[in-house]
């Protein structure tokens, strides 16, 4: 029986070995939690074939082994298992803090973000700082992680050409998500602050601080706290 | 234990296996042989696991000696190797005397050459995989590119030496780089016909700034057909994307996990070793199959991969 669940469900395939599960076609809390939930259930309960996941806001691309199954017999064991997604439980994301030094040589562009929006940097970085954000899910390099939602009066777009190398910790924003680079690499965010937390550790079980479903809110804190917490 | 030591490390050249699956949730990509074909063959003329870890010179070749000698193969395109003074074939075993140097110089064919030795690169494995994946410095020897003065273990070699060579007819197979065969990607509909006609029909230059990341192409620019704003997703390994400038992009083995541009259009499993072939100025075609062509195609490489006709003793 098909569930009201299963509505605004969209299969694509991506490639001749990889299958898009749509959730709809906008970022919301909905979605959301039902891509969380069906990562939990493909990681707890494997799917033969299947080599690899990338969830992203409201979708997960399933890569797998061409030889052993079809889109169709993916698509077949998937809808099986979005019937099942209702009726699921899953803990709660973990409440953590980000210290971020604003501003400055860590922060090229909060002066111009502030003037983008008639805003003093001041204010930039109190809103930044003012709400609990999502983690969505993670992406993009290691440790990645995509944040939402930033308050509408600091929406941004990205900078015209990204920059060919952001330091690492470099918190950055982009249209209404933010989130830290955890390695220098290319980037088209406007970075306002950085961070000295690691936010991949290749030495820990837990390698990326921040896990999909966590509850982040970013503090405040000078160059001597960040210099001190660095050396830590 | 044996070593491998680098005299002269090449323009790029890194510790690579078959890569890491399954790290998508924390954003790790596979990373892995550029050309995995290659990489499986070699294995298999050192008598190896096609798994084992070899490595991957790109352009320019290194120098390397072998303290205590060694079963190694080259494939994939001819660097012009030599073993002291002794011109060395693409795609057969060779036995190197301790303290002998094999010497490569610049490529005269593809983008890349494998370096295989029996027993294996042996390096700590990073989630399961001894692949460099360079962005993040993680993998690999070092997670970095050797350079000169790395010395790195081999495995224990325990079979004798023989006498292996792919056959003639399976490296012509594999060594085309004229044209890649792709599927429609996930927003090929966010493209005009016309759009789709002109990628298939011309013929695209690959641009300098291509790495193991991903492959820029020069050459007609793509425009997009639709106003709809892309939410970021996950992006699959040979997928076509097309930012605003309408300069395509093949993401390739250490790609990003996600990204924010329509896709339009994916290059197939059986091509994707073509891909690590690719030199900076080469250029390519594209031609369209459908997904049951992609499948069928995946299936015969896989039936000349594991025929006995293949290497010959």
């Amino acid at each position: 029986m098909q569930t009201a669940q299963t509505d605004g469900v969209r299969f694509q395939p991506a490639s001749d070995q990889s299958l898009l599960i749509y959730f709809g076609q906008q970022i919301s809390p909905v979605a959301h939690l039902r891509v969380r939930k069906l990562l939990r259930l493909l990681e707890r309960k494997p799917i033969a074939g299947v080599r690899n996941l990338n969830p992203a806001y409201c979708s997960i691309l399933v890569s797998f082994d061409a030889l052993r199954l079809t889109h169709v017999e993916l698509e077949e064991i998937l809808r099986g298992h979005i019937h099942r997604l209702d009726a699921m439980r899953i803990p709660k994301g973990r409440e953590l803090k980000i210290p971020t030094c604003y501003g400055g040589e860590f922060g090229p562009d909060l002066n111009e973000v502030a003037n983008f929006h008639g805003l003093a940097p001041a204010q930039v970085i109190e809103l930044h700082a003012s709400v609990t954000y999502t983690v969505y899910f993670l992406g993009f390099v290691p440790g990645f992680a995509y944040l939402g939602e930033l308050p509408q009066a600091l929406a941004t777009p990205r900078l015209d050409s990204p920059r060919r190398s952001t330091p690492p910790g470099s918190v950055g924003i982009a249209g209404n998500q933010t989130g830290v680079y955890p390695f220098a690499s290319p980037g088209g965010w406007r970075l306002i602050g950085r961070t000295p937390i690691a936010m991949f550790r290749p030495a820990r079980k837990a390698m990326s601080f921040l896990a999909i479903g966590d509850r982040v809110r970013f503090t405040p804190i000078s160059t001597a706290r960040f210099a001190a917490l660095e050396r830590a | 234990m044996s070593t491998i030591e680098i005299h002269a490390p090449g323009l790029m050249t890194t510790v690579q296996d078959l890569g890491r699956q399954g790290f998508g949730p924390i954003g790790v990509s596979p990373s892995g042989a550029a050309d995995p074909i290659s990489l499986r063959l070699g294995n298999r003329l050192v008598g190896n696991e096609e798994n084992a870890a070899g490595l991957e010179m790109m352009l320019l070749g290194g120098t390397f000696v072998f303290p205590q000698g060694a079963i190694v193969a080259l494939t994939g395109s001819d660097f012009g190797a030599m073993l002291d003074d002794v011109r060395v074939d693409v795609g057969a075993s060779v036995h190197v005397h301790p303290a002998q140097t094999l010497r490569m110089g610049p490529t005269t064919s593809g983008a890349r050459c494998c370096l295989c030795v029996q027993g294996g690169i042996i390096v700590k494995p990073f989630l399961g995989s001894a692949s460099t994946h360079i962005l993040s410095g993680l993998g690999g020897f070092e997670g970095r590119p050797l350079r000169k003065g790395d010395v790195l273990p081999i495995g224990r070699g325990v079979k004798r030496f023989r006498k292996r060579v792919i056959s003639p007819q399976a490296s012509e197979n594999f060594s085309q780089r004229k044209s890649l065969r792709v599927t429609p990607g996930p927003q090929a509909d966010w493209f005009s016909e016309s759009s789709l006609r002109a990628f298939c029909a011309g013929t695209y230059r690959i641009g300098e700034q291509s790495n193991r990341m991903g492959l820029r192409l020069e050459g007609a620019a793509v425009t997009q057909n639709s106003e709809r704003e892309m939410i970021s997703e996950g992006v699959s390994l040979g997928a076509i994307q097309v930012p605003p400038g309408g300069s395509p992009i093949i993401l390739f083995v250490e790609q990003q996990t996600t990204g924010g541009y329509p896709k339009i259009a994916n290059v197939i499993s059986a091509d994707l070793h073509r891909v690590g072939q690719l030199r900076p100025r080469d250029e390519i075609r594209f031609e369209q199959v459908t997904f049951d062509a992609a499948r069928s195609l995946l299936v015969e490489q896989e039936k000349l991969l594991a025929s006995r006709e293949l290497i010959l003793e």
